[in-house]
């Protein structure tokens, strides 16, 4: 599949996954990605982390929306906000005719009383928000970095259980608009991420199951992030190779060591595959892999060199 | 940095809480923690709140439970030293919701004002779902086990979010919920104070429906006259924190972001006078020989790769610890743990990260 298809099969993506399996980083990417196939791409961040923002080099992401990566000849706008639950909920109660409640609540801190009282209402506000934008902002794909996975779960979930909850009202309508854009594949879908680990691995496919069950959402190729790239000939047995010229000038010990770390590499390597074919028996969705970057932390060069590879595993996909 | 061992440290102490962000291996460094010491013959509590499924087998915990239950700890091999230890381990899985209705329970005045708020939906939803109860409860359930006084030692994974350390406000999570205008009003009720929440109350039936509302003016006027003992217990579990019997162990793996936010943490920690004791710097690359002269063999090309990347990555990681330990005020114990070849998910593997862990 061509990149330029991808984006044109859905308008919003949203990215989840557990703490700490480069969540942000795919989100980043992914945008990247979408701004060299020529379509404007928003950045939306939730949980208020402004972790957007050291990747793209810029001081903070604000609520407003805001360029992070101009155009260039090549490639459009990646542009960026964030959205909190408490900015969702008081704008929501302004936009709905009671501007004074609002204020009044924020005052009186009863504000965390209604949040508490309706578990799941700022999760649905913040979908609601996010559906605006989707709606109104003329960024041609919206990219959401999603809360981590168990948190993602009653993010995703919050809209159906409160429209049941809700039998009518503001909240209930709130409810289904939102509950709508979950269920149109070509307005949104999940790209589910994971590490090559037994945790995350586990952890992603039973986000999958509830996620289809629960929510009903369409899910995306699921992406492996930090893949070590496969280095050829690790698995050669030195015990057959003539060592006489090279032990004279390394040393018996020292050809040790550099064994034990071609061992180590080729091992973890080899760990990563076994759960990334795990995956792919639990779970019937087509994969993308991502590779580790060993030689520097990731910044946007970093983010590019990634978005290069996501191109290469989406064109790969035989759908 | 501190040059005190871990292994002193933790043997000094009778609580250990362990704080980190998610993915950095903190529930399995905690229940190492915890083997250690009970192999060093004390009786160890340990509390967790969300074990992978197979971790959660290896320790024997796969029914879910809130009461600590006892681990085998005995080696199938019983004739290593190990099998001889007189120490004890015990754990449990946290359940949020019964651990605050035990404390609901014993802070009303009687069975049935306990009924009226444990049968509250608005209730349920703040022993479910409001942001921090779980780590409310976790620090709850220390102060039962430490109060007990069964334990030698209480060992607590807290929640692998951001606000881990959210318990560090308890004092005031209730308190915020109920010292407010509304609830005063509604304890109360002054002609004037009544009139204007009556008012605010209509307004909020029309956001959130009357259902609602009326389940939050009954568990308000349900949990009347609980609100101090609630208040009392909070301040009494901080003080146990800040004592020394207490030590925070900080968990993070050597990379950027999470290093970022281990040094949030650290923060939290600092500005409420709470000191980190140990840092542990989890699933580091392991430190093979760096070779000057280099083999010209072909078949050497791949494993010198591997050393090359191995070191680069090495190297970035050192620069992300002291970062880290740069923000890091109170001089640490710091502990360094390998990434293993393999992945840790029994007790064997806990062993080999014990050995490492505690340099035995």
């Amino acid at each position: 599949m061509d990149p330029d298809e991808y984006f044109n099969r859905t308008r919003m993506v949203i990215v989840a996954g557990k703490g700490g399996v480069g969540k942000t980083v795919l989100s980043a990417a992914l945008a990247r990605l979408a701004a060299r196939t020529g379509r404007t791409a928003l950045l939306v961040e939730v949980d208020g982390r402004n972790a957007v923002a050291s990747l793209f080099d810029v001081a903070e992401i604000a609520y407003e929306e805001t360029v992070i990566a101009p155009a260039t000849d090549h490639t459009a706008a990646v542009r960026a906000r964030s959205i909190t639950p408490d900015t969702a909920l008081v704008e929501w109660l302004d936009d709905h005719g009671m501007k004074l409640i609002s204020k009044r609540l924020q005052r009186t801190g009863a504000i965390d009383v209604i949040a508490t009282a309706t578990p799941g209402i700022k999760d649905l506000l913040v979908l609601g928000k996010i559906k605006q934008l989707v709606v109104e902002s003329d960024a041609d794909v919206v990219i959401v970095d999603a809360p981590a996975a168990g948190h993602a779960m009653t993010f995703l979930r919050a809209p159906a259980m409160l429209a049941e909850m809700a039998r009518s009202g503001p909240i209930h309508t709130q409810a289904h608009a939102v509950l709508e854009m979950l269920h149109d594949p070509r307005q949104c879908e999940v790209m589910l991420v994971t590490l090559p680990e037994e945790t995350p691995v586990n952890e992603l496919i039973d986000t999958a199951f509830q996620l289809e069950d629960d929510v009903g959402i369409q899910l995306a190729p699921v992406v492996v992030n930090g893949m070590y790239p496969v280095i050829d000939g690790l698995d050669t047995d030195l015990s057959n190779v003539d060592l006489s010229s090279v032990k004279s000038n390394l040393g018996a010990a020292k050809i040790a060591e550099l064994r034990a770390a071609g061992d180590f590499r080729h091992k973890r390597s080899e760990l990563q595959t076994s759960q990334r074919d795990r995956l792919a028996d639990m779970l019937p969705l087509e994969q993308l892999a991502l590779p580790y970057i060993f030689d520097a932390d990731i910044g946007l060069e970093q983010i590019d060199e990634l978005a290069d590879a996501l191109a290469r595993a989406i064109e790969a996909l035989d759908v | 940095m501190s040059s005190a061992s871990f292994d002193e440290l933790i043997a000094s102490k009778s609580i250990v809480v362990l704080a980190g962000t998610g993915g950095v291996g903190k529930t399995t460094t905690s229940a190492v923690v915890a083997l250690h010491a009970a192999r060093a013959g004390r009786k160890v509590a340990l509390v967790t709140i969300d074990p992978a499924k197979r971790l959660a087998d290896a320790l024997g915990l796969d029914e879910l439970s809130n009461e600590p239950s006892r681990i085998d700890l005995t080696p199938d091999d019983q004739t290593t030293d190990k099998a001889k230890t007189t120490g004890e381990l015990w754990a449990l899985m946290l359940d949020t919701k019964s651990t605050f209705d035990a404390l609901i329970h014993r802070y009303s005045a009687d069975p049935a004002q306990a009924d009226r708020i444990l049968s509250n939906d608005f209730y349920s939803n703040i022993s479910n779902a409001l942001s921090g109860t779980q780590e409310y409860m976790a620090m709850e359930k220390l102060y039962e086990l430490a109060e007990d006084g069964d334990y030698d030692l209480v060992i607590v994974d807290t929640p692998p979010s951001r606000n881990a350390l959210a318990f560090l406000d308890s004092p005031n999570m209730l308190a915020r919920l109920l010292d407010h205008w509304l609830y005063k009003a509604l304890m109360t009720p002054t002609r004037k104070l009544l009139k204007a929440s009556n008012l605010l109350l209509k307004q909020l039936s029309k956001v959130v429906g009357g259902d609602v509302v009326e389940d939050i003016v009954a568990f308000f006027q349900a949990f009347e006259g609980m609100e101090d003992g609630f208040k009392e217990r909070s301040q009494r579990v901080m003080e146990l924190l800040a004592s020394d019997a207490c030590a925070f162990v900080l968990v993070a793996s050597a990379r950027r972001d999470t290093t970022i936010e281990a040094a949030y943490l650290a923060r939290q920690l600092a500005d409420n006078d709470l000191d980190v004791a140990a840092v542990v710097m989890n699933r580091l690359q392991p430190d093979f020989v760096r070779l000057k002269r280099r083999p010209r063999a072909p078949e050497f090309e791949p494993f010198l790769q591997a050393h090359d990347e191995l070191h680069a990555l090495a190297d970035r990681e050192e620069t992300h610890i002291e970062s880290l330990l740069s923000q890091v005020a109170s001089d640490p114990v710091v502990v360094r743990v390998p990434l293993l070849a393999t992945d840790v998910h029994d007790l064997d593997g806990m062993a080999e990260l014990q050995a490492k862990m505690f340099q035995t």
